[in-house]
């Protein structure tokens, strides 16, 4: 499966995790013309339960569509992290948010702590675009979809009227994780 | 060209149905197939067309035989626990001849089960599901793609040969997105129900004399008839005797199974010289796709058979593989539906393994790869 590159968003039914998977996918196919397919897995409950939604990326046709050697997963609820981060791979990387998933599980991955939720909420204005400034950061991290691509993506689904909010969360999410690289780099 | 988008498994088999004609959708929503209802709730309006919420899926099911009969083309998308109570009217529509698609997107367990999660469990359903002998066309698409095009087919075959099509795919399927290409329209051929020629007096519904597919009038054109579930003669009325009951019954069932090579469809992926066969539908049979490629890469001789028409069966097919292979492996998410036709066909030439899995995941390609080292 070489070629292939997965990713998995997790938190709390309710936080647009399957919408941040489907706004990735379509950076990715519709504006990025590569080959990806976004799946969902979610409970009965119509908020709060574990939920996940999972974006693989090839460059070749992809048949089975659920994640299962995990290059990113995003956790931004302890629940999430610890029920599903065994399918990362080694040498992954796991995103928490680090005000809420304040432990985490140890592993041969990566594990990247960045405040999304409370970016979201303090620099932002609003908490429910977590999502978005979560979808910046995974841009950045991965390389792969280009953030132009995934700026039409968002504007393409979210509701009239948040278009500047929007766009705002998704160069917060980017230049946070792009100042943790750097960070490192010196 | 055509229009690039991405869509979920449900909403691309609500676009193959606008696509192909349908104008009517009669349903009462159920997770996991809720999306196909929502899109022609939104977009039948748009076009003309009727978008009808009944109390129930007995009642749902019952409006999409009166919106066909009214000439209409006509939906319904619904999940195990509904897909149980249409079967009554299932087979009323499969008797008097209605056309009419019926998407069931598989949940897992039997009642209300797994609501969220994905089954392959009603696959015997679709068939035996409701009594007596019936005809029954049953596709089951894989790809977001295949979604749109056999939902197209579904409705080309239901008027064609005048009965219901249903359409079965899983939670997995249904719900993920893939990119698609919707074909402009005249892409894809587009079948219309044989409408009768003679005056509304000398017309006969049943009439089998010309064929077995005997011409439909849609109600409100001036043509008027009698339409029942009791067995009834070429007028529709009635008849409760021999030779018309067994021969009736004989043509309902040879429509379907006269026409399997018309009807019967599937892809072979690397068979040619495979010594392991996996036969698989629906998101196992990606799982079996992505599992064919990695035995390959190891030098196993695998391949893959997937229906995309489950019913009628690929008899023919399957029994032709068992000459040639040394096993085919059968995985499905149930305990063991559909091996027991692989079963049927292969008349024990080959070994039949089968995996199952019903803890709302599905079967991965390591399992089946598992599977293939273990009987090569």
């Amino acid at each position: 499966m070489s070629g292939r590159y997965e990713i998995r968003f997790s938190g709390s039914g309710g936080q647009g995790l399957i919408l941040a998977g489907v706004i990735f996918a379509e950076a990715a196919t519709i504006f990025d013309k590569k080959t990806a397919v976004q799946s969902q897995s979610y409970g009965p409950e119509a908020r709060g339960g574990a939920s996940k939604s999972e974006v693989i990326i090839s460059d070749t046709a992809i048949d089975f569509p659920k994640a299962t050697e995990i290059d990113l997963m995003l956790a931004l609820t302890p629940e999430a992290c610890m029920k599903y981060y065994k399918d990362i791979k080694p040498n992954g990387i796991l995103l928490v948010d680090e005000d809420f998933v304040k432990e985490t599980p140890e592993g041969t991955f990566k594990v990247v702590r960045l405040p999304i939720i409370r970016t979201a909420s303090e620099e932002i204005g609003k908490a429910f675009v977590a999502n978005i400034v979560a979808i910046g950061a995974i841009a950045a991290l991965t390389g792969q979809v280009t953030i132009e691509s995934v700026e039409k993506a968002v504007l393409s689904r979210v509701p009239k009227g948040t278009e500047e909010l929007n766009k705002k969360a998704l160069m917060a999410g980017y230049a946070l994780a792009k100042n943790t690289e750097k960070e490192k780099a010196r | 060209m055509g229009k690039i988008k991405l869509l979920q498994g449900n909403e691309a088999c609500a676009e193959g149905a606008l696509y192909a004609g349908c104008t009517f959708f009669g349903g009462y929503p159920i997770t996991p197939s809720t999306e196909v209802a929502e899109f022609m709730a939104r977009r039948l309006p748009q076009i003309g067309g009727a978008f009808l919420q009944m109390e129930d899926e007995i009642a749902a099911m019952a409006a999409v035989i009166g919106g066909s009969l009214a000439g209409s083309k006509a939906l319904t998308a619904t999940s195990g626990p509904g897909f149980s109570l249409k079967q009554e009217n299932m087979g009323f529509a499969m008797l008097t001849e209605i056309p009419c698609v019926i998407v069931n997107v598989m949940r897992g367990g039997p009642s209300t089960g797994v609501p969220t999660g994905p089954g392959q469990s009603d696959i015997m359903q679709c068939k035996w599901g409701t009594h007596g002998d019936h005809p029954v066309i049953c596709l089951t698409p894989a790809y977001v793609q295949e979604i749109f095009t056999e939902t197209v087919r579904a409705f080309n075959l239901s008027e064609k040969y005048r009965t219901p099509v249903i359409i079965a795919f899983d939670e997995i399927v249904g719900h993920m997105r893939e990119r698609i290409e919707i074909p402009d329209p005249g892409v894809l051929p587009v079948v219309n129900r044989t409408k009768p020629t003679c005056p509304p007096s000398e017309y006969l519904p049943y009439d089998d004399s010309k064929g077995d597919v005997p011409p439909m009038a849609n109600f409100f054109e001036g043509y008027r008839y009698h339409v029942t579930g009791l067995n009834h003669g070429t007028d529709g009325f009635p008849v409760n005797a021999s030779p018309r009951i067994h021969t009736d019954e004989l043509r309902l069932i040879r429509k379907v199974e006269g026409n399997k090579k018309d009807i019967v469809k599937f892809e072979e992926y690397q068979l040619a010289d495979a010594e392991v066969a996996i036969f698989a539908y629906g998101v196992s049979g990606r799982s079996a796709k992505t599992a064919v490629e990695a035995a390959r890469k190891e030098g196993i001789k695998a391949g893959l058979f997937r229906p995309l028409t489950i019913w009628p069966f690929p008899e023919e097919q399957v029994a032709a593989l068992s000459k040639r292979v040394k096993a085919i492996i059968v995985p499905e998410l149930s305990l063991g539906q559909i091996i027991f036709e692989v079963d049927r066909c292969s008349k024990g030439r080959c070994g039949i393994e089968g995996i199952y899995r019903v803890d709302g995941d599905p079967i991965t390609p390591a399992q089946i790869l598992a599977k293939v080292k273990e009987v090569k």
